[in-house]
């Protein structure tokens, strides 16, 4: 297998304590002995934690926020490709890809490469719309969007039922047991979120995730199942470990065969106490735990790679039994780095052993002047 | 092996008890005794065989053995790892 000499750039960056995707997918990157190119990270904040994680990034940039619109990040990704030279861009944000789906001959001609589903795709997997999949055979608790909250006062009739599951449009949910509680959590999720509001029927079981790449012709690159073993107050997982279930992955291939998905994404399944499958939420890009892929010898961000750039994914079966364990750690650095994402907007390294003489937090006067 | 044992040879058991059941992720600790009694179901033997294991192995009681071997397996359908109607005879 040739290596891989070219520049990568990665969003998501935000490695907080529900972190986006973008530190995951550079240390699976770097983790691929066929990876020997430079990864650029895109952030929307100068303290992006991932900004600052020793020896994986090459360079970095500030991005405009996707509310600014299409343009402004094309424009943005051309000066990129001017200062750094980009071959392949994965962006790891769910509010990142409708800028980006179907700009793929534009994004070429530019000479940056993805692997990204279809706007058609991406809009197939919506919370609003993903119960359409029950029609192909995959099991969708039913969901009905709406946006007048008066409707909460019968839905549970058509939904089975209490409790009821109430989701924000992009992220969030809430657990609801009656009338009154529904109500708050549609006002809670609108307020956030925005409409419509998302009403789920309630299913109870095991949670289980598939990070996974499809082909856009219906098949499966690869694909890595995981068992959450720790979670955090908001239901992230903070462990995980790589499962074998035939069911499971039987049901991610029915969904990516459904959607011909295109590109990474990730399932959320619900395993019932009866043993059935029910898919959850489909988010259409790298999950933040996309580095257990490389870890367990199934280098899905690497492959992504390989699709962008027209070759073949190298990916051996994956092991079972191999579990990643998140760590919060204070990152030490001279506040001069800093100094070019809050300036300019970017940076040609930040992650060099620029640590003040004896190791220790920069003191007033070991830092050295910004200018 | 026994009809329905199918989870139960899937385990990763360790010499120092530790299990992984890379069906469901779960992982879990076993003694000695719970182990011979795992290895005995995977290894297809029935109750006798297993009792007289066990009772080589820690020299109980036999009827005490039965009565927690069967307990024991009770547990193992309760955690889904044996089917719900396996019976050990």
């Amino acid at each position: 297998m040739l290596p891989f000499t070219g520049t990568v750039a990665v969003t998501g960056l935000n490695a907080t304590d529900n972190p986006g995707p973008g530190l995951a997918v550079v240390r699976a990157l770097r983790a691929d002995p066929r990876f020997q190119g430079r990864i650029i990270g895109l952030a929307y904040d100068a303290m992006d934690p991932g900004l600052y994680t020793p020896n994986v990034l090459d360079g970095a940039m500030l991005i405009p926020y996707p509310s600014a619109g299409r343009e402004a990040l094309l424009a943005r990704l051309a000066w990129c490709q001017q200062r750094f030279g980009l071959d392949v861009l994965i962006p790891t944000l769910d509010s990142e890809l409708p800028a980006l789906c179907d700009q793929e001959p534009l994004l070429e001609s530019m000479g940056i490469r993805t692997f990204l589903p279809t706007r058609a795709q991406y809009d197939m997997r919506s919370k609003a719309r993903l119960d359409e999949l029950t029609a192909h055979g995959v099991p969708v608790p039913k969901a009905v969007p709406i946006s007048d909250p008066s409707t909460l006062y019968t839905i549970h009739e058509e939904l089975g039922g209490f409790p009821l599951v109430v989701k924000g449009v992009f992220y969030g949910a809430t657990i609801a047991w009656n009338v009154s509680e529904a109500i708050a959590g549609f006002h809670k999720q609108a307020a956030e979120w925005g409409l419509p509001v998302i009403v789920q029927e309630h299913v109870s079981g095991e949670e289980l995730n598939v990070c996974v790449v499809g082909d856009g012709d219906g098949g499966i690159v690869g694909a890595v199942p995981m068992k959450k073993l720790m979670l955090t107050k908001s239901g992230k997982g903070w462990a995980g470990v790589t499962i074998d279930d035939p069911g499971l992955m039987e049901m991610a291939a029915n969904t990516i065969a459904a959607l011909k998905w295109r590109g990474p994404c990730e399932l959320e399944v619900m395993r019932d106490d009866r043993g059935g499958f029910h898919l959850m939420e489909i988010n259409p890009r790298f999950p933040a735990w996309c580095d257990l892929s490389a870890g367990a010898g199934h280098n899905l961000p690497m492959a992504y790679v390989d699709l962008a750039m027209d070759r073949t994914p190298h990916l051996p079966d994956y092991r079972v039994g191999t579990a990643f364990v998140r760590v919060s750690i204070n990152q030490i650095v001279d506040v001069a780095a800093f100094e070019g994402l809050s300036t300019v907007g970017e940076t040609a390294s930040l992650t060099s052993d620029d640590l003040p003489e004896g190791g220790d937090m920069p003191s007033p006067t070991t830092i050295r002047p910004l200018h | 092996m026994n009809a329905g044992t199918d989870r139960l040879s899937q385990l990763a058991i360790s010499a120092s008890g530790f299990v992984f059941d890379p069906r469901s992720g779960a992982t879990f600790t076993v003694n000695d005794t719970g182990r011979t009694i795992i290895e005995g179901l995977r290894d297809g033997n029935g109750l006798d065989d297993i009792v007289a294991s066990l009772d080589d192995a820690f020299a109980c009681d036999r009827a005490d053995l039965k009565r927690d071997t069967l307990e024991y397996v009770r547990q193992l359908r309760d955690q889904g790892l044996l089917p719900t109607d396996f019976e050990l005879v």
